[in-house]
């Protein structure tokens, strides 16, 4: 069994400022506990990894299958640093660990959870949080969910909510429709990666009509060191169904690299309404490319709210496919960079049936020698009529090093369409923090509120706790920021 | 009773001397204009005293009651009660003036003090009344899109809601019509009185028809050259600059 010894030491935190929005505060999630793996992939990735993670979790021969060919496609594409950062070449797929976990069942009541694990989310305040305003929650440490629960009146609507391992088992069928189809497995490298070792994330089926009240909530949290979190998420409304889903995400800080590489699949249909909330704040030694897309059908409606702080290098932009008549899509997206950070972030939006229309607004900040590139792609083919498209991308530098980049792709053909693209690029001058100084606000305050200034039109659209989490964590970044 | 003593202040931007031994005392509740052409250091003035950092100070002092500002910085010396009413205020967008002020008040707080946001907002919306400004205002972002106008009454709003001990006022009639000067006006006059010392910094006489200064200091190059009460302004007005610039001209010109 594990061991309960802490290897970083971190202060415990007094119980009067338990965080609003737990598990997406890095400089709270820099600890980590000694746990002993039942089940360990071994390190570096071959035919063998995948046959390991493929038995340990009793898959299907099917499944098996997609799994060795994902490995092929994956190890025949190169790497995309011909588009992309030359850093991507840093990531040493040898020295990773793809597979560890103490079990593929995760637990019904926090009680169950064992001491470490359960201390490790106790400390990120997700009981408790779950307790006040979700309608569930699904707890992954490293490759495996620990914990996974749904209130009573949501299952009994008939609302699936549990991690793909255990989906797979117990809804093959829906699962299998579903799965691969919005994302192939050859979609890029990383798609590949993922498809071949991927454990864990969320699977959500929303029966016809209902209607999910309350959020349910995803916390992914690495805790070994040389480790890969390749979660995939899997997300069906059917039609007229509506349900947010929100993730956070936390590391300790090592001084070796972590990968982190998602997929996530969303499915709309007709008349559905699909909201997905991401507040990423990993550890800046994590190399973050993930991949996400969703397929809008007929009058359905999906949101991407995508907030992108931490992290080495995140290299991400959520798509939605509009293949129903009347569907709408929309990116709503926030990057900062610090120091030695790139934030690689973007949307992209399908156009593929008439009076389709989508929205992009994307801002975002760098500072000192931060970095941030927004990659756009909004396609609109020939024959369709009555499109839409808006997109805005705002970047605001703080300090002359930093560096932005816009590299906007807007296929529109046809005359029968109509798009708007609007960029803007401000600096926080010195002047602006003059001002506010001469004020009373520090240096860092001052910075906070010009950045908090510059996203408050979108971190309005985000839930209170969110808003408000979202509003410390910068306030976090600037004032570490100031000399 | 709070003094603002500037002694025989240098200072300059880049190797560009400015400020040539300055020397001004203000008391609480008193009125001083400072007047002269330009380019001759009136605004340099207002921004050493408050703590930019684009100056150097190269000798002399500043003291706000009686310790020396000179080593702080702008925000510590704004906490300390030192106000200036910017010529060209910033824009920050998407930051109100509510949320705005009120993150100036809060950073006046202690350590752990958190702002009561009733108490704060019957405040604010005391001093708009007494001011004279609607309550949409408020809701606006910092200056973002003001008219001059405008802009100078967000100023003033700020220095009511702050409560300084002394006010620098940094060209407050530049880019005023004369309504809106008289508005600005009537706002500085309500604030005016024993707590608090002004320094107004014009080009123009016609700001003092408004707002009627105890003292009226004439400066050139870098130091003030002469000293009155309102009358100078007015001798001013009728002469105009130039027998500054013969009086007082470097001698080495």
């Amino acid at each position: 069994m594990s061991t309960l010894s802490e290897t970083i030491p971190a202060p415990a935190e007094p119980a009067e400022t338990v965080n609003p929005v737990a598990g997406i505060d890095q400089t709270r999630g820099d600890f980590r506990y000694d746990v002993a793996y039942e089940f360990d992939a071994g390190t570096g990735l071959n035919e063998r990894t995948i046959d390991y993670i493929s038995s340990v979790k009793k898959e299907a021969p099917w499944i098996r299958d997609f799994r060795h060919n994902a490995l092929k496609v994956f190890n025949s594409k190169p790497m995309p640093v011909h588009w992309a950062t030359r850093d991507l070449e840093n990531i040493n797929f040898d020295k990773i660990r793809y597979y560890l976990a103490q079990g593929q069942k995760p637990k019904r009541t926090w009680e169950e959870v064992p001491d470490d694990i359960k201390k490790t989310f106790e400390r990120l305040g997700i009981p408790e949080q779950e307790r006040k305003f979700l309608a569930g929650v699904e707890a992954q440490f490293d490759s495996e969910a620990a914990y996974s629960n749904v209130k009573e009146i949501v299952a009994k609507q008939g609302v699936i909510f549990m991690n793909s391992t255990e989906a797979l088992r117990e809804h093959p069928e829906l699962f299998r429709k579903w799965f691969g189809k919005v994302i192939p497995t050859g979609d890029n490298k990383f798609s590949a990666l993922n498809s071949a070792v991927f454990s864990g994330g969320s699977f959500i089926y929303v029966p016809k009509d209902v209607k999910v009240a309350q959020p349910l909530q995803a916390y992914f949290r690495i805790n070994a060191e040389n480790f890969g979190q390749f979660e995939r998420t899997l997300i069906i409304a059917d039609e007229g169904a509506e349900v947010t889903y929100m993730e956070g995400c936390t590391a300790p800080k090592f001084s070796t690299s972590t990968l982190h590489s998602a997929v996530v699949e969303l499915v709309a249909l007709k008349g559905a309404k699909i909201q997905y909330i991401t507040v990423q704040n990993w550890a800046n030694n994590v190399f973050n490319l993930v991949t996400k897309r969703g397929v809008a059908h007929e009058e359905a409606e999906i949101k991407w709210i995508d907030c992108n702080i931490g992290s080495r290098l995140t290299m991400k932009y959520p798509g939605v496919v509009l293949k129903g008549r009347k569907a709408r899509g929309e990116v709503i997206s926030i990057a900062l960079a610090n120091d030695g950070q790139h934030q690689d972030t973007g949307a992209k939006m399908i156009h593929a049936a008439d009076e389709t229309t989508s929205n992009i607004v994307a801002k975002s900040i760098s500072v000192g020698q931060g970095r941030s590139t927004y990659r756009g792609q909004v396609h609109i083919p020939k024959r369709l009529k009555g499109c839409k498209n808006n997109t805005e991308c705002d970047a605001l530098l703080i300090n002359t090093n930093s560096r932005t980049d816009t590299y906007p792709a807007i296929t529109v053909r046809g005359d029968r369409n109509y798009v708007q693209h609007e960029a803007s690029v401000s600096k926080v001058n010195e002047e602006m923090i003059f001002y506010m100084q001469q004020r009373g606000l520090t240096e860092g305050q001052a910075m906070s509120l010009a950045v908090n200034g510059f996203i408050n039109d979108l971190a309005r659209q985000f839930p209170m706790e969110y808003s408000v989490e979202l509003k410390r964590l910068i306030d976090l970044e600037m004032e570490g920021s100031v000399g | 009773m709070p003094t603002l003593v500037i002694k025989d202040l240098h200072a300059s931007i880049g190797d560009k001397p400015i400020l040539k031994g300055l020397s001004l005392t203000i008391n609480s509740g008193e009125v001083h204009a400072i007047m002269g052409p330009n380019g001759t250091g009136k605004s340099t003035l207002a921004k050493v005293v408050s703590g930019h950092p684009d100056y150097t100070v190269t000798g002399g002092e500043v003291l706000l009651d009686g310790k020396s500002v000179l080593e702080q910085e702008a925000d510590e010396r704004a906490r300390a009660g030192l106000f200036l009413a910017f010529q060209y205020p910033s824009e920050i967008p998407g930051v109100s003036i509510a949320n705005f002020l009120r993150a100036a008040v809060q950073a006046r707080m202690a350590e752990g003090e958190e702002i009561d946001a009733t108490a704060y907002y019957k405040r604010l919306y005391a001093k708009m009344d007494m001011l004279k400004i609607d309550r949409k205002f408020t809701s606006r972002s910092v200056n973002e899109g003001f008219s001059g106008g405008e802009k100078k009454r967000c100023e003033i709003l700020q220095m009511a809601m702050l409560e300084p001990k002394f006010a620098l006022m940094d060209e407050t009639d530049s880019g005023l019509d004369i309504d809106a000067l008289r508005i600005v006006a009537e706002g500085v006059n309500t604030l005016r009185g024993p707590g608090l010392g002004v320094l107004m910094i014009t080009h123009y006489q016609r700001l003092l028809d408004y707002i009627v200064p105890d003292f009226v200091h004439v400066m050139y190059d870098g130091r003030i050259v002469k000293s009155g009460d309102k009358s100078l302004a007015l001798e001013l007005e009728s002469k105009g600059y130039d027998w500054v610039r013969k009086e007082f001209a470097p001698a080495a010109a």
